[in-house]
């Protein structure tokens, strides 16, 4: 099937297996391989991305029900050299270590934000559930989104 | 110049991780490849009657389909250490084959590889592939393991242990002293098998080049140097000058990914066979089923105290199991990582542990994050605090009632356990009175008294760690059974400009060694953080290495790049005396020159390397150059220790455990980025409240295993934990130049106790006095009703 998707503001139209998820598509055609795969249960939350403004899991997605979509992944939230406030933080608070999950955190922190402007820990706690960090203990990724928070507000 | 050893820098790392830019295995893409696929067994135990592939052979895009009948590895992957039985019997040791033959020993054991055009092609193909399976009876419990008429995981033994095993002073003597003990505390429960769970999941891409006779295997794992040293003079018996073995970024590890598996060597194998490269990425499911696993020991322990509450003897027997094969570290984890940790932090004059270690058939169990010592501490600090709790004293009380006093290693010497190590320095005391008082105790202990009265069940739980890192002197490891040693090698080049590039064979996958490494490096060279780069992961690029694990990095892999910046100052200062016309003895170095003593004369470590480089006017009979490497090997271990401090909440209804607060204070010697060791400690600390609260690994009687996947095997998320509280003593290791005992396991090591603890606490004017992990609302809530 043929598909039409923007990510990371390109347009991109390729021809698909109707099997493929989005995951495979952004990293096996786009070769966008920022995008991680951890699970296959939609457990870990590695792949997660913005669809349309919404953080979703990539590996629950079908590669054409994204045709027509706007995407955005890890890789385009910098601008150029200069990082996100999102991944700054990230990077000020040691919100990562291995950085396996951290594209998929950074992502669903893109939307924590959105709908959130100044979490409580708590809140970011509960906006993490579905994200797995097996190095960090969560505890400098809940402060690097509370620190992007402000940062982003100030 | 401004100095690095001590501050929180930030890990140059990070960029390219936070943009997506990390080149982990299943990141890289190489022209002709092809995908695997596995062909796996559904059952844990049963013959292979029959394996037809020709349907998938023909199937589309396939490449190449293997079954053991094609004689892949015949020596299989091999074991890296050996334990003896007690009556001098050799450790059995069972070949495991790349790809099942006859038998199968484990669910998730391999019968075919299918290599095909894309990894849905080789997917869609190893579904086609025919196996015919005569089911048989399964064991997967150690205990039952060794229950007359268990199923027998190796024919070819009498029975399914492959070896046992005991630590301390004689038996007997034990004995005796517990029969005559003031009063005795007993434990008894399963310290659960754990699934590692890097959130990467293991990745290899072998890649044969026919035109040089030379392999490239790229790899996720800790320790590149010893899967091609294992994969080599090993698992295919093929030269070691040929292979060339790379290991990017890994996606964490926590031990799983120090083993020599069997899909490494069957796609190194079948690369040649095909001459195409060939990537394999587990998916969740198969690392569920085939990652090695942690823990899984039956433990019956007993303590005896005097009336003071002095520990008088320690009494342990456990069954520790080992899954169907012998990974690469296996038999060291319940013995000489575990039962030498039994001394604790305690005087405990009289230690006895006796281990008998089964083949299950399940998938192995290896080293997980701390190896054995989590065991240990996780006994130690239960029956302590179990036996305080029987005693009707405090729980702090007894353990400062029986610490081993303050020592050094310099002004006093190490401390003689009576299991085998010698400890290097320590304070015991101090570190729990910092934990006391990060906590708040004695308000606590009101607060909790004040909650009990309306209902609100609190608690509070101790564990007063120690455990044993810096693996390790080699001559020692091999006297216990190691088969190889336990350096660690570091190569400082300096360029001909001043620059300095490091290559050291600790790998990095999440310590951040990258940023680490060159703090100290610069501090040292006095130059600039700017001016080091540190490179691991390519044993082309490095010369050799043993990896890391064991919280090894920096004791063992930091002191050998030290003693390389030694011999460049040496060499350095013979290259300044000529430039500047003095005498060696007259130069100091400082601030990244060589100066003559008392006078303003000085030459730049700039000037001296490029002089190395350019030698017109040199020092006669020196060499050109300014390149060394070291190999490091320790005296001793190191061992950090520390206080870990647990509060909970249990809803009386049903039975949730809410871990209020967890304290932290942990000595690991000196630091040199604070930021990281945090780090490390509070996923550590992550990692043990999962073994205490949530995580378990779960095989049914058949060995079909009923926690697969992240719907069923229950990790710590988010919000199920506060923010740790850390805080730190510093006791300097005496034995290193750096003064650091490793921080990347104490938290794993010392959490899990303190949780349980916590609970039991909560819950012992109930008459609550042990549970078993991982402590379900459900089991709490039984407890509770009892």
């Amino acid at each position: 099937m043929k598909i039409t998707v923007k990510v990371n503001g390109v347009a991109h139209t390729h021809e698909v297996e109707p099997r493929i998820s989005l995951t495979h598509y952004l990293r096996e055609i786009l070769d966008l391989t920022g995008t991680h795969i951890g699970c296959d249960t939609s457990g870990c939350g590695a792949c997660t991305i913005t669809m349309d403004g919404k953080a979703v899991k990539s590996c629950t997605i079908l590669a054409v029900q994204a045709d027509g979509s706007e995407i955005t992944t890890i890789e385009g939230m910098a601008n150029g050299n200069e990082m996100h406030p999102i991944q700054a933080a990230f990077k000020e608070h040691h919100g990562l270590q291995c950085g396996f999950c951290t594209p998929g955190m950074v992502m669903t922190a893109v939307d924590i934000l959105k709908n959130n402007s100044n979490p409580t820990e708590e809140e970011v706690r509960h906006g993490l559930e579905g994200n797995f960090c097996r190095c960090t203990g969560y505890h400098n990724i809940v402060k690097s989104i509370r620190h992007a928070a402000e940062q982003i507000n100030s | 110049m401004e100095k690095f050893i001590g501050k929180s820098v930030k890990r140059r790392e990070d960029a390219r991780f936070l943009k997506g830019a990390g080149k982990y295995t299943d990141d890289i893409k190489l022209p002709k490849m092809t995908q695997a696929a596995f062909v796996r067994s559904p059952y844990a135990h049963a013959k292979i009657l029959s394996v037809d592939t020709s349907e998938a052979e023909n199937a589309e895009g396939v490449v190449a389909v293997f079954t053991a009948q094609d004689g892949c590895g015949e020596y299989g992957v091999p074991c890296g250490w050996q334990v003896d039985f007690k009556n001098g019997e050799t450790m059995r040791e069972p070949q495991h084959p790349l790809l099942a033959k006859d038998k199968i020993r484990h669910l998730g054991e391999a019968v075919a590889i299918v290599i095909a055009e894309s990894l849905e092609l080789a997917r869609d193909a190893a579904e086609l592939v025919e196996v015919d399976y005569e089911e048989l009876p399964a064991v997967t419990d150690p205990k039952k393991a060794m229950e007359d008429g268990a199923p027998l995981v190796h024919e070819q033994w009498a029975d399914n242990a492959a070896f046992d095993w005991c630590i301390g002073n004689d038996r007997a003597e034990v004995e005796t002293a517990l029969a005559s003990a003031y009063h005795v505390t007993e434990l008894e429960y399963r310290n659960q098998r754990l699934a590692p769970n890097a959130m990467e999941p293991r990745s290899y891409i072998a890649d044969y080049d026919v035109n040089a006779d030379k392999w490239t295997l790229y790899t996720s794992t800790q320790n590149p140097h010893l899967i091609r040293l294992l994969l080599c003079a090993f698992a295919l018996g093929i030269p070691e000058h040929k292979v060339r073995v790379v290991s990017y970024d890994v996606g964490g590890g926590f031990g799983s990914k120090i083993y020599h598996y069997t899909e490494e060597a069957l796609l190194t194998w079948a690369s040649k066979e095909i001459g195409r490269p060939i990537k394999w990425t587990s998916d969740r499911s198969e690392a569920f089923l085939t990652d090695a696993h942690g823990r899984d020991h039956v433990v019956h322990s007993r303590m005896g105290f005097d009336k003071e509450g002095k520990i008088v003897a320690h009494l342990t027997d456990e069954y520790c199991g080992l899954g169907a094969y012998l990974s690469t570290f296996a038999p060291a984890v319940p013995t000489y990582l575990h039962g030498t940790l039994f001394q604790g932090v305690y005087t405990t004059p009289l230690i006895h542990l006796n281990v008998t270690a089964p083949f299950t058939h399940t998938v192995a169990v290896d080293a997980y994050r701390g190896a054995g010592r989590p065991e240990a501490t996780y006994l130690l600090e239960r029956i302590i605090s179990k036996g305080a709790q029987e005693m009707n004293m405090d729980p702090t009380e007894i353990r400062l009632k029986n610490f081993i006093p303050p020592f050094d290693g310099v002004e006093q010497p190490g401390y003689q356990t009576q299991v085998a190590l010698q400890y290097d320095s320590g304070n015991y005391h101090a570190v729990l009175k910092r934990g006391l008082e990060m906590l708040g105790y004695e308000d606590f202990r009101k607060e909790q008294k004040e909650a009990r009265e309306k209902g609100r069940l609190l608690g509070v739980g101790f564990s007063t760690y120690i455990e044993g890192c810096g693996i390790a002197p080699s001559a020692v490891v091999g006297a216990l059974g190691a088969r190889a040693g336990l350096y660690e090698v570091g190569q400082v080049r300096v360029q001909p400009t001043g620059k300095v590039s490091v290559y050291t064979g600790a790998h990095s996958h999440g310590q951040g060694h990258e940023t680490v490494f060159a703090q100290f490096v610069a501090d040292k060279l006095g130059i600039p953080m700017d001016d080091v780069e540190i490179e691991h992961g390519d044993t082309e690029q490095v010369a050799f290495g043993m990896g890391t694990y064991g919280s090894r990095s920096l004791a063992v892999g930091g002191s050998a790049i030290v003693k390389s910046i030694e011999k460049i100052l040496e060499k350095g200062a013979k290259i300044a005396a000529h430039k500047l016309e003095a005498a060696e003895g007259d130069l100091e170095y400082a601030e990244g020159k060589w100066t003559v003593k008392g006078t303003d004369k000085s030459v730049s470590f700039g000037d001296v390397s490029l002089t190395a480089y350019v030698p017109h006017d040199y020092p006669e009979g020196l060499e050109p150059g300014l390149d060394f490497s070291s190999f490091y090997d320790p005296s001793n271990f190191t061992y950090p220790f520390g206080t870990h401090i647990a509060v909970v909440e249990v809803d009386p209804d049903t039975g949730k455990v809410d871990l209020k607060r967890f304290v932290a204070c942990d000595d690991v010697g000196n630091v040199m980025n604070p930021m990281i060791v945090d780090g490390q400690i509070q996923g550590g600390v992550a990692q043990g409240v999962g073994q205490a609260l949530l995580e378990e690994v779960v095989y049914d009687e058949g060995g079909q295993m009923i926690t697969g996947s992240y719907m069923d095997y229950a990790m710590p998320r988010a919000d199920d934990l506060p923010m740790i509280e850390s805080d730190r003593t510093v006791t300097p290791c005496p034995h290193n130049p750096l003064g650091v005992k490793g921080a990347g396991e104490a938290g794993a090591i010392g959490s899990t106790p303190a949780v349980v603890n916590a609970v039991v606490d909560a819950l012992a004017h109930l008459g609550v006095s042990d549970l078993q992990m991982p402590l379900t609302p459900q089991r709490v809530w039984k407890a509770m009703q009892n």
